[in-house]
C-alpha cells in the first residue's frame, strides 16, 4: 500500500456567512476575499506540512491544479512540486496534475514535469486531469464538448514528445508544431508513472485501461459513496481483459486521526464543517455545461457530484453525518486503521490519497492528525495486498545518485519538519 | 408541418420541417431548438415554401461531431440549402440560427433572397457584456428568456416533471446535445469574429428584437445597424430572447410586410 499525503491548499478565511452573502467558492469568488500578505504565511505554513509528510515516511506528497478557486490555491502546482523537490529527496512528488488541454502549447507540460522530474531525481508521478467544467470551460474557456478531444490530443503530443530522440512535425487539430523537441527529458523511463484523475466519466475508464494508466477517483464524497463508482471501475478492467491489481487505482480520502475518537470530534468537526459547508459551495451553473459530460456518461446515470441536490446534502451535514456515511474517516488510530483498511479492501485501491490538512485545521492539529496516522496506522496497513506488493508498475522509480537535500544542504528542511506543539491548554 | 430527411454532400443526416407553397425560405432556429409549436413558421407558409432544417445536435439525426468550428457551421447551412435544390431563398434565423444565417450571407450574398435576423447572435461588446447562458440551470432559464417567465417554463419544459430522474436525464441528454453543440460557436464568449466580416452582407436586412430581451440586450440591434447599414430594426414589446414565441403575431406580421 502506498500512501501520499495531499493538501488542497485551501484558504482557511472564508467568512461565516460565505454561504449566503457569496453564490460560488469557484469561478466568480470575489478575490478581495484573498490577502496576498497572509498569503505568504499560508502558502509556507502548506508547503511545510508537505515536507513534514516526506519526513515522516508517507510514499508521496501530493499537488493539483485549480483555478480561482477559494479551496484550491495552486493554480500553478507545478511551482510548489518545484519547491517540494528541492527540499525533499525521498518521497514521489504526486502533481495530480496538470489540466493539459489548458497549456497552448501542451509541450509546456512535458518540459515542466522533466524539469521536475530531473531536479526531483526520478519522483515525479505525472497527473493528466481533463479538469473539471468550472477550471477547464468557466475559467480557462475551453469550449465543453470539444474538451475531451483536445484533451487526448494534449496527452498524443507529451507522450510522444517524451518518447522520440528526434524533433518531430506534429500536425494536431489543435496544436500544429514544426519541431517538437523536448528538453530536457524526464529521468523516469519511459515516462513518470501516469495517474489519471477522474470524477467518474465512463470513457476514462477505457482509457486507463487501453494505456494501463493509474485510475484515480477524486472527489469528496468519501469511501461509502466511492463504492459504486470504483465497483464500475473494476468491472470495466474485467471486461477488457486487464489483470486486478489494486496499483491501478487509486482514491482520495479525509483522514482525522487524534488520540481517541471524542477527541477527533473535538478537534477536527469544525474544520470539516468549514469545508463542507463554505468550500463545497460551487454555484450549480458551474458545474456541469452542456457538452463537458459525454451522452454515455450522462445515460450511466453519472449525475454531477457538485449538482444542486449534492449542495444541499453538503450544506446541512453534521459531524455524525459526515464519519457515518464515510465522507471522513476519523477517530483513535484504531478506528482509522479499522475503517481505512474497509475502505482500501472494499475499494481495491493500492494507493490512497490522504486528505489530512481540510478547510481552516490550524497547522497544529493537521501535524498531529498527520504523525498520528504515520506512526501509528499506516505501519498497520502496509501489506493489504500481499498478492501484489512487488507490482510496481504505477511507482516511482528514482534515480540511485540523485542530488539529495539532507546531504547537499544539511538541516535546510529542519524547521518545516520539527513538531509543533498545541497551543497552551488545547489538549 | 411535415418532416423530412435529407443528406448532405458530407455525409450529415438532416431533418427538414416543411409547410407551404410559394417562393423558398429556410429558417434556422436557436440554440433552444425547434418548438412543438412553431407558430411563425405556420404564418409565413401561408405565403412562403417555408424550410426549417433541424441543426444537428437538435434532432433524431447524430452527426454533429462533424461540425467543430465556425466554418462548419456555415457552410452546414449551404449544404442543407444545395441539398434541398433551392435558388435564393429567404433566410430567417433565431439567435445562434441568426448568427449563422449572417455568417452564410458573408461568405455568399449573392446565392441568397431577404434576410431576416431575430435577436442573433455573433457580436459582443465589452461595456455590455452577455450573461452566460451556459452557466445558467435548467431552472433559471425562463426568467432568462422569457418576459413571461410562468409562460415560458410551459414553452420550455413541455409538461416535463423535473422531479422525476428519468425525466430529468432524458432533459439532461437532449440538453447537453443542444447546447453542447450551440457551444461551439457560442462559448465561451458568443463571438467568432463575424463583425469583421459583416461589410460582405449587402442584401435587405430586418432586425427584430423583444424589448425585454435578457440575453441578448437589444442595444445590441444597434451595434448590427452600425456593420449592416440597410438593416432595418423592428422592436417588439412584451417580449424577450424568445420572440417568435411570445409575440408570434407581431414577429410573423413584421416578417411578411419585410419579405413582400
Amino acid at each position: 500500500m502506498k500512501f501520499t499525503w495531499f493538501n488542497l491548499m485551501p484558504w482557511p478565511h472564508l467568512p461565516d456567512d460565505f454561504r449566503q452573502s457569496h453564490r460560488s467558492v469557484w469561478v466568480d469568488i470575489p478575490s478581495d476575499l484573498y490577502d496576498p500578505e497572509e498569503g505568504n504565511r499560508v502558502y509556507h505554513e502548506y508547503m511545510d506540512q508537505l515536507e513534514y509528510a516526506d519526513s515522516l515516511g508517507f510514499d508521496g506528497i501530493g499537488v493539483n491544479e485549480h483555478h480561482q478557486n477559494g479551496y484550491g490555491l495552486m493554480p500553478s502546482p507545478n511551482i510548489i512540486a518545484a519547491g517540494l523537490a528541492r527540499r525533499t529527496s525521498r518521497a514521489a512528488i504526486c502533481v495530480i496534475g496538470n489540466s493539459i488541454a489548458l497549456y497552448n502549447p501542451p509541450i509546456r507540460v512535458a518540459e515542466e514535469f522533466a524539469m521536475l522530474d530531473v531536479i526531483s531525481g526520478g519522483r515525479l508521478v505525472a497527473g493528466f486531469p481533463v479538469g473539471t467544467p468550472m477550471d477547464t470551460n468557466f475559467c480557462y474557456g475551453q469550449i465543453p464538448a470539444l474538451t475531451r478531444d483536445k484533451y487526448y490530443e494534449a496527452h498524443d503530443l507529451i507522450m510522444k514528445a517524451w518518447a522520440e530522440s528526434e524533433p518531430f512535425a506534429f500536425d494536431g487539430k489543435y496544436n500544429q508544431l514544426r519541431y517538437v523537441n523536448c528538453w530536457p527529458k524526464p529521468i523516469q523511463k519511459p515516462h513518470p508513472p501516469i495517474y489519471i484523475p477522474g470524477g467518474g466519466s465512463i470513457e476514462t475508464w477505457d482509457w486507463c485501461a487501453e494505456h494501463d494508466y493509474n485510475y484515480s477517483y477524486l472527489s469528496f464524497g468519501g469511501y461509502i459513496a466511492g463504492q459504486a463508482m470504483l465497483a464500475g471501475y473494476w468491472e470495466r478492467i474485467a471486461k477488457l481483459g486487464k489483470d486486478e491489481s489494486p496499483n491501478r487505482a487509486s482514491f482520495a480520502q479525509i483522514i482525522c486521526v487524534a488520540e481517541s475518537d471524542e477527541q477527533a470530534e473535538e478537534l477536527f468537526a469544525e474544520h470539516m464543517l468549514y469545508f463542507f459547508n463554505r468550500c463545497l459551495h460551487v454555484y450549480p451553473g458551474f458545474s456541469d455545461p452542456p457538452g463537458y459530460r459525454t451522452l454515455k456518461t450522462i445515460k450511466a446515470g453519472k449525475l454531477n457530484q457538485l449538482r444542486s441536490e449534492a449542495q444541499k446534502v453538503f450544506s446541512n451535514l453534521t459531524w455524525g453525518d459526515l464519519v457515518d456515511n464515510g465522507f471522513v474517516i476519523a477517530g483513535s488510530p484504531e478506528t482509522v486503521r479499522e475503517r481505512c483498511e474497509h475502505m482500501i479492501k472494499t475499494l481495491r485501491v493500492g494507493h490512497v490519497f490522504g486528505l489530512f490538512h481540510m478547510g481552516n485545521m490550524p497547522d497544529w492539529k493537521t501535524r498531529l492528525s498527520t504523525k498520528l496516522f504515520a506512526e501509528k496506522v499506516m505501519p498497520a496497513l502496509r501489506d493489504v495486498w500481499p498478492d501484489w506488493k512487488d507490482d510496481d508498475r504505477w511507482w516511482i522509480k528514482p534515480y540511485e545518485g540523485r542530488v539529495r537535500v539532507e546531504e547537499t544542504y544539511p538541516g535546510a528542511e529542519r524547521d518545516a519538519r520539527a513538531d509543533r506543539r498545541p497551543p497552551e491548554g488545547s489538549l | 408541418m411535415k418532416s423530412r430527411t435529407i443528406e448532405t454532400r458530407k455525409g450529415i443526416r438532416c431533418q427538414v420541417r416543411e409547410a407551404g407553397k410559394g417562393a423558398p425560405l429556410v429558417y434556422l432556429h436557436g440554440a433552444g431548438g425547434p418548438m412543438p409549436e412553431e407558430p411563425v413558421l405556420e404564418r409565413l407558409a401561408e405565403r412562403f415554401h417555408v424550410f426549417a432544417p433541424v441543426w444537428p445536435g437538435f434532432g433524431e439525426e447524430e452527426g454533429e461531431e462533424l461540425l467543430e468550428d465556425m466554418l462548419d457551421f456555415t457552410l452546414h447551412g449551404w449544404d442543407v440549402i444545395e441539398t434541398l435544390g433551392l435558388e435564393r431563398p429567404h433566410l430567417v434565423g433565431h439567435s445562434m440560427g441568426g448568427m449563422i444565417a449572417a455568417e452564410m450571407a458573408c461568405v455568399n450574398d449573392r446565392g441568397l433572397g431577404k434576410l431576416a435576423l431575430i435577436a442573433p447572435a455573433g457580436l459582443w461588446i465589452d461595456e455590455h457584456p452577455l450573461p452566460d447562458m451556459f452557466a445558467v440551470t435548467p431552472f433559471e432559464l425562463p426568467a432568462l428568456l422569457f418576459a413571461d417567465p410562468a409562460a415560458g417554463q410551459k414553452v420550455l419544459t413541455a409538461g416535463l416533471d423535473f422531479t422525476d430522474d428519468e425525466a430529468l436525464t432524458n432533459f439532461m441528454i437532449g440538453n447537453a446535445r443542444r447546447l453542447g453543440t450551440a457551444g461551439k460557436i457560442l462559448f465561451p464568449i458568443p463571438n467568432r469574429r463575424l463583425s469583421k466580416r459583416l461589410y460582405r452582407m449587402t442584401r435587405e436586412t430586418l432586425l427584430v428584437w423583444g424589448r425585454q430581451d435578457q440575453l441578448i440586450f437589444p442595444l445590441y440591434a444597434k451595434r448590427w445597424q452600425e456593420l449592416v447599414p440597410q438593416a432595418e430594426l423592428h422592436e417588439v414589446d412584451g417580449a424577450a430572447h424568445m420572440v417568435p414565441y411570445e409575440q408570434p403575431t407581431e414577429v410573423a406580421d413584421a416578417l411578411l410586410r419585410f419579405l413582400g
